[in-house]
């Protein structure tokens, strides 16, 4: 059998079928319309395309090869999971907005023109926000404000620069661009917005941490995926990305080490993964994109994993800081082993999904002589187990013991857990399938001699560093805090910049205004003294003395006549 | 007396057990560079013991630039609540 349905179209139906279902059989629907979805993406005909004109535009709905298939399989695979995992809540708002999120990025994905891209795009901007506000507390609440805000300038960029790219070209097909006109300027920066490219990345730290224990999973699965898919459609072989991308694996590994929110550490590392996959893009040859997308692919379900494990403590346990938590591998065993299982792949250990795709962009750019970018990622490389490997199961389930003690996750969750887990460890030991779905067939083995001995070299120094750290007692402790970051800039700095160019405004239009009220007063001043109820010119006159001087006036009027005509 | 199950790590010595595992089992991957021929693509890696000392001199370097961090961009928990 044959389907031709576009993917995003059964998440959107499933969800208008959620509002009217009942309770109980909605938490099921939740996880029903992402297997149907699954099953029909499974049939798609290769090639298929959906082509129709909306106006004088060519618009394709829905483009079917093997860069959209992958992340179709992935986000699909997230959605299950994920819909697995939040099988136990039963608030409608979330079951509604993340079936929907979903529904959103798979139609990113398949859109084959840039028109279609943006509707999607901003879908889903607007359905993912939900997830934050569900945690309906004021924080979540203005964090979800500055979301929306990243996300929908995202999406009005992306507009203007798709309205100008049909402008120039007459087409708005999404397809490989060149980064040398403002259209594509446009279209960059918008991926590079929702990508949490530097100095734009605060929507994603500040938010994430900041969303339902289950939302949360679904958001890490999502919007920064499908903003790396976009840019390995429209620029791959983009030199830039080469350094941004090692920018964004370095700087954020810095904050992970001081952060005490355990969720937002997994935020900073998530910017870290995608710096891994934005630097394979911009390397663009076959290996580097291979590594990219298949990088992609990988964290979409450790970092998931990893989500869930922190969301299933923050659910029993009702907290998130390194600084409160501890010891808690006592009462939840389980889901310590699947902590562990996700950061030994986040860190790229032999045998675990990370190891396999990323050591691809690292041979890749060693292959190009990227040295310092190299360098960089393998900086990066070791910080990411520094702070997702050891600080995230350290501070969690291990270190002194807080004395909490909770019951083991739900078991929804655990069985989201597992599969993850399993996945995880499958694509890591046999990462042949995954390769064979790859846009591109390189003949690349992870599994040489070399590259095993060097990573796990790298990887064990590392974690003999963290030793020596805590045992001399150097390492940093959690601390209650917040770290200032970009968005210091918009949150405070403008804010008081405003507040005090107002009140500076104020000084110098004071002087002013009070200049202009006295030469106000002055004139009315001078007018009632002449021409006032009292004065000369306007006071109570006699009839003699008003015959006077009107006759003095008039004189002077003759005269001045007399005058103007003899010249 | 505490009425709570013994946890394996709990018990004096084990933590040691392990930490001196762990440390048999680095010398022993960083001894591997002597019998397993590497190729190489960079010269840095032919550097005797490179992903090791790479690894951690890096992972030092991080952990007191981001103490050093601290010192200029640590606030409060409610930094941001008390506008």
């Amino acid at each position: 059998m044959i389907s031709n349905l576009p993917p995003f179209s059964i998440f959107f139906v499933g969800a208008l079928l959620l509002l009217l279902a009942p309770v109980r059989a909605r938490r099921w629907l939740t996880l029903a319309i992402p297997v149907v979805g699954l099953i029909n993406m499974a049939t798609l005909a290769d090639g298929l395309q959906y082509n129709f004109a909306l106006f004088n535009m060519e618009v394709t709905l829905l483009r079917v090869d093997s860069l959209s298939v992958l992340f179709g399989w992935l986000f699909h695979i997230a959605a299950i999971l994920g819909g697995i995992f939040a099988l136990h809540d039963k608030d409608l708002m979330q079951q509604s907005s993340s079936t929907v999120y979903a529904g959103s990025a798979l139609g990113a994905v398949f859109a084959g023109d840039l028109v279609t891209l943006f509707v999607f795009w901003e879908l889903l901007a607007v359905s993912s926000v939900f997830l934050i506000w569900a945690r309906r507390t004021p924080r979540a609440y203005a964090a979800g404000i500055r979301y929306l805000i990243y996300q929908v300038l995202s999406g009005v960029i992306l507009m203007a620069g798709a309205l100008m790219y049909f402008h120039n070209t007459g087409d708005t097909a999404f397809t490989k661009m060149t980064l040398d006109n403002a259209a594509a300027g446009l279209i960059f920066l918008a991926f590079g917005i929702k990508c949490a490219f530097p100095f734009f990345h605060t929507w994603l730290t500040d938010a994430y941490p900041e969303a339902t224990p289950t939302g949360t999973v679904f958001l890490s699965a999502f919007t920064t995926k499908v903003a790396v898919y976009a840019l390995a459609r429209g620029f791959p072989g983009t030199e830039i990305l080469v350094y941004i991308g090692a920018a964004m694996t370095c700087f954020p590994i810095f904050y992970a080490v001081i952060e005490n929110d355990l969720r937002r550490v997994l935020g900073y590392s998530m910017i870290n993964q995608i710096g891994f996959m934005v630097c394979g893009v911009g390397i663009g040859t076959e290996l580097a994109l291979n590594g990219a997308v298949s990088h992609a692919f990988n964290d979409v379900i450790f970092k998931g994993l990893l989500m869930m494990t922190m969301g299933a403590v923050l659910y029993r346990t009702g907290k998130i800081n390194g600084s409160d938590l501890g010891g808690l591998y006592k009462s939840m065993p389980k889901t310590t082993v699947f902590c562990i299982v996700g950061a030994a792949s986040i860190s790229a250990f032999p045998l675990f999904s990370g190891f396999v795709s990323k050591s691809m962009v690292m041979a890749a750019a060693l292959e190009e002589g990227y040295w310092i970018v190299w360098v960089m990622l393998l900086f990066a490389s070791a910080g990411v187990f520094h702070h997702a490997g050891i600080k995230i199961p350290f501070f969690a389930f291990f270190s002194h013991d807080s004395g909490i003690r909770v019951k083991e996750a739900p078991t929804n969750m655990l069985i989201a857990m597992g599969l993850a887990a399993v996945l995880c460890i499958f694509i890591g030991t046999y990462p042949w399938l995954l390769y064979s779905m790859l846009p591109y067939s390189t003949g690349y083995n992870p599994y040489d001699s070399t590259h095993v001995l060097a990573q796990m070299q790298l990887l064990f120094f590392s974690a003999l560093a963290f030793t020596w750290l805590k045992l001399k007692h150097i390492y940093p402790p959690e601390l209650r805090s917040t770290n200032l970051d970009v968005d210091w800039t918009f949150r405070k700095l403008a804010p008081a910049a405003i507040h005090r160019s107002v009140g500076f405004g104020r000084q110098l239009i004071l002087p002013l205004r009070n200049g202009t009220a006295q030469g106000f007063n002055a004139i009315t001043d001078f007018a009632q003294r002449w021409h006032g109820e009292h004065s000369r010119l306007g006071g109570v006159q006699t009839v003699g003395t008003t015959i006077a001087i009107a006759l003095f006036v008039f004189a002077l009027m003759l005269v001045w006549d007399l005058l103007s005509t003899l010249n | 007396m505490n009425d709570e199950k013994q946890y394996w790590l709990d018990k004096p010595g084990n933590l040691q057990r392990l930490l001196r595992w762990f440390y048999i089992i680095c010398a022993v991957l960083f001894a591997a560079d002597f019998v397993i021929h590497r190729h190489v693509v960079h010269s840095w890696e032919n550097l005797f013991g490179f992903y090791g000392i790479f690894g951690f001199v890096a992972c030092v370097i991080l952990v007191l630039a981001a103490k050093e961090m601290r010192k200029v961009l640590m606030r409060k928990e409610d930094y941001y609540d008390d506008q």
